[in-house]
């Protein structure tokens, strides 16, 4: 498992290449690689954004996310995860986050992808703070979208 | 002793401050401290709280040296 909190743009797909050319002891094994990659739009709630902070609590947001992804590994008796969350300042386009598991067949590979995803929403402590482009205001992201 | 607070996000700025401290104390619960920090603000629905870094609810008794923090719904992703 491994879960880094980037402080700048990083290519999602770049890491995951990486990280799956680094799990030589998983060759053969794994049948299934699964990913999720959030990226940051130029709009929410019907206005327009042109940049966004995101806020974490240091230790905290790293401790919550090692215990949701081993929560994944162990339920879905997964191989490997990789999680890379953005924090700081952020632009549209820009990917926010990669979840990426690895898992003999499929079906444990999307189901524990989509819980890690789920589970990080609800219980992951970082905070969206948006700009708006019309009013040039910033405004607290009150919740994130059900799905 | 004491205890450590911090707030996060919007109720940090909402408070206009990020760390607080407090005298640790028998029997005192999460809540309790709240109300002694903010007697005029009732904690605004919905904030969410951690003790030592991991979720707590508002009834969890607190002990020299804990951090507490207060913070509202997270939205990462």
């Amino acid at each position: 498992m491994r879960i880094e909190l980037r402080d700048t743009p990083f290519e999602p797909l770049a890491e995951l290449a990486r990280y799956q050319d680094g799990l030589a002891t998983l060759r053969g094994r794994y049948g299934a690689t699964a990913c999720f990659i959030g990226t940051m739009r130029d709009f929410n709630e019907g206005e327009a954004v042109c940049g966004m902070y995101l806020e974490h609590y240091p230790g905290m947001t790293e401790r919550e996310l090692e215990k949701l992804v081993a929560e994944a590994l162990e339920r879905y008796g997964l191989l490997e995860a990789l999680v890379i969350h953005r924090v700081g300042a952020i632009e549209p386009n820009q990917p926010i986050v990669l979840v990426a598991v690895w898992s003999a067949h499929r079906a444990a590979a999307f189901d524990g992808c989509r819980q890690i995803m789920e589970e990080l929403k609800s219980r992951a402590p970082f905070w969206k703070r948006e700009t708006l482009v019309e009013t040039e205001t910033s405004r607290w992201v009150a919740r994130n979208t059900p799905g | 002793m004491t205890i450590k607070i911090k707030y996060f996000a919007s109720l940090r700025e909402q408070l206009g401050r990020a760390e607080d401290e407090y005298p640790a104390g028998p029997g005192l619960t999460v809540a309790d401290l709240w109300t002694r920090l903010w007697p005029d603000r009732p904690l605004p629905p919905n904030t969410l709280a951690a003790v030592n870094q991991e979720y707590a609810d508002l009834g969890r008794l607190l002990a020299d040296g804990d951090e507490v923090a207060f913070f509202p719904p997270v939205t990462g992703g």
